[in-house]
């Protein structure tokens, strides 16, 4: 029997928030790198890396928000690995990015052995006071944990950076052009590595998001993909801030959708609920790069393309 | 003051020697690691690479698992290096060698229960299908609309876990298994069965199709214009164009080949070592492979040797799981390791390094 009245609109769009956060944090951190010029495969591995790095913190610490910050710190440390090796060594971007997450999941699935099973601190929503009490509004806007209201405050700021001041100028020249920029004197390999680890600190908060507020469980592998589907976001965004945010949004309103269907009982199989979210990332990959011009337009003209200094 | 000069083509020595110079370091760098875990290095080492195959009690038992493990991850890899030559990204082969698999036993199982000897080569070839169409997918949307398929392979790896899900509880599940998730054993029914060819070798039908593979592969590469085409397209794509190399056509080809020879190592499997469709037959070979393809230097013979290699890894694992509690996913961080220092050391292979002042014009 399914019961669709069971769904309620408005903690729908609540609860979306919610799943949303994860691949809105990874997404806005790869968005920096991409515009560097760095396309860095490896969210996933970060993603897990950081879900355990504050699991673990946050569990022993007793306090989640150090945990957070565990979790940017290590996935942070562990994307400059791949600085390193692409940067320096001038390796394979996307060989390198595939090997970040093959690591990163079975570094995570060995960090996290005796970390099964135990419950995560709680992050408690922010009071927001009289204003979480207004109908609608209230539980949409006001009733959710620090961590959703970081994840658009990085949205805005990287908007804003890239946007209006000039160290987003210099990271979106070294993204389109990195010998242009050398030659004006900017550090392209200095510049890159910076942008690299931000994005690993934004992958290992957005992991740290499920690990510690989204389940809050330590689970093998349990990122599922959302680092993938974080770099789908960044091509669904046209590599646009604020069209992550939608793409994020919608994504999580997917999500959350289809495991409000499970749990009302739709006769459609749960197998195929659970496919949707994968599928129709892959349609809006379609629909977005079947546009030549746009997509030839706005990924950023070097992207994946490796810098090494002649002179 | 070190800096890198590029070197007018990779050089010879290194291209042999770098992947010997990563498995030393992640041997070094795996030794800390199991340090820090609080097992004796050197006696983890051992147990990896070296008792597997000659220790007196257990080496009777796992030499033949090399060639077991080594089937699947050589038979992939083949198809993965050579799209990976031409910058064709498939890392969703985990996704096409389930499908494969499924698309292999439902064939099967349709006509159980039959005995006729054509049962296993019609499962092979709808495997190989199978893994084929699951890999058309990304291919005709990179075509079609530009969609980029590390993308959209990986994400369908997520739909055919999901596939495979649905198969071991619904679609496929045995009729007289009492409920319980999977197939009927593909192992225990002759007319499936992909049983071991010579025994005490682990030689089956997979590992057999892998060899094949290797040659054929080697001949592609080295003797047909379809190798040139695709040596070509990966090292300078403009030229390719103007010398008359479709993209498209290539595209579809090397996806085609990856995803079949998935395909046909699912299939393998389950008919073979993991005997039956379960929610958690794959064990991770589509993404194990994408390490042997870069270990063996996206060369076929290099892949042979790395498949037996990683396939030693994974056993020696087992081993040093059972013998000196080491956790299974050190295995995996040890296998990430040997990657990371594997495309590290390529520098050596494609640059000089210079140590000393920089020469002023």
């Amino acid at each position: 029997m399914m019961d669709l009245s069971s769904i309620n609109p408005v903690v729908l769009v609540a609860s979306l928030m919610v799943a949303a956060t994860p691949i809105l944090l990874a997404a806005i951190g790869e968005l920096i790198v991409e515009k560097s010029g760095v396309l860095n495969l490896g969210v996933e591995g970060m993603m897990i890396t950081g879900a355990i790095c504050g699991f673990i913190i946050a569990v022993e610490s007793g306090s989640p928000v150090i945990g957070f910050f565990a979790a940017a710190l290590g996935a942070a440390l562990l994307s400059s690995i791949f600085g390193f090796l692409t940067l320096v060594l001038l390796s394979n971007q996307v060989a390198t990015g595939l090997a970040l997450t093959l690591f990163g999941l079975g570094l995570s699935a060995l960090m996290g052995q005796g970390y099964i099973g135990i419950k995560a601190p709680t992050t408690s929503p922010l009071n927001f006071g009289v204003l979480g009490d207004i109908p609608l509004i209230g539980r949409i806007l006001f009733s959710h944990d620090w961590m959703v209201y970081l994840s658009l405050a990085l949205i805005a700021g990287t908007w804003a950076f890239l946007k209006f001041t000039r160290a987003g100028l210099v990271l979106r020249a070294v993204g389109e052009s990195h010998d242009a920029a050398h030659a004006l004197g900017y550090k392209v390999i200095r510049i890159r590595l910076l942008a690299i680890m931000f994005g690993g600190a934004c992958a290992g908060l957005g992991g740290a998001y499920l690990s510690l507020v989204r389940v809050p469980q330590w689970t093998e592998g349990m990122t599922a993909g959302a680092g993938w589907i974080a770099l789908a976001i960044v091509v669904f965004a046209s590599w646009k801030p604020w069209r992550v945010l939608l793409g994020a949004y919608l994504f999580g309103g997917i999500t959350v959708l289809q495991l409000n269907l499970q749990a009302a009982g739709a006769t459609i199989p749960v197998e195929l609920l659970s496919m949707s979210p994968y599928i129709i990332t892959i349609l809006v990959l379609v629909i977005i790069s079947a546009d030549r011009r746009r997509a030839a337009l706005s990924a950023p003209a070097d992207l994946g393309k490796p810098f090494h200094a002649t002179s | 003051m070190i800096r890198l000069e590029k070197r007018p083509s990779p050089s010879k020595v290194w291209t042999y020697a770098t992947p010997v110079l990563a498995v030393v370091l992640t041997m070094l760098a795996g030794g800390i690691l199991f340090a820090i875990l609080g097992k004796d290095p050197l006696e983890a080492i051992r147990t990896i690479f070296w008792d597997p195959l000659f220790h007196p009690q257990f080496s009777g038992f796992s030499r033949p698992q090399l060639l077991v493990k080594a089937g699947p991850l050589i038979l992939i890899a083949i198809g993965l290096s050579m799209g990976f030559r031409a910058g064709i990204w498939n890392i969703g082969a985990e996704g096409q060698y389930i499908v494969g698999a499924l698309a292999g036993a439902a064939a099967g199982l349709a006509l159980y229960p039959s005995e006729s000897v054509l049962i296993f080569p019609m499962m092979v070839i709808a495997g190989a299908l199978g893994g084929w169409a699951w890999a058309m997918i990304p291919a005709i949307l990179k075509v079609q609309f530009r969609t980029n398929e590390i993308l959209v392979s990986l994400l369908l790896v997520y739909v055919a876990e999901n596939l495979l899900a649905s198969a071991s509880v619904g679609w496929l599940r045995n009729p007289e298994g009492g409920g319980f998730p999977g197939s009927r054993s593909l192992s225990g029914w002759d007319a499936s069965s992909n049983p071991e060819l010579i025994a005490g070798t682990g030689m089956h039908w997979g590992v057999v199709a892998g060899f094949i593979a290797v040659i054929f592969a080697y001949v592609v590469m080295s003797r047909h214009l379809l190798g040139y085409h695709i040596q070509l397209a990966g090292q300078a794509p403009r030229a390719a164009r103007f010398a008359g190399v479709n993209p498209s056509r290539l595209i579809i080809m090397c996806l085609g080949i990856s995803g079949a020879l998935a395909g046909l190592a699912g299939l393998f499997e389950v008919t073979g070592p993991a005997g039956q469709i379960s929610i958690d037959f794959n064990a991770g070979y589509g993404f194990t492979a994408i390490i042997v393809a870069f270990l063996g230097r996206l060369n076929p013979i290099g892949i042979l040797l790395a498949g037996m290699l990683m396939a030693l890894t994974y056993i020696g694992g087992e081993l040093a799981q059972f013998m000196l509690a080491l956790p299974a996913a050190a295995i995996q961080a040890f296998q990430g390791m040997l990657l990371f220092f594997l495309l590290g050391v390529d520098v050596l292979s494609n640059y000089r390094i210079r140590i000393g002042a920089r020469e002023t014009a």
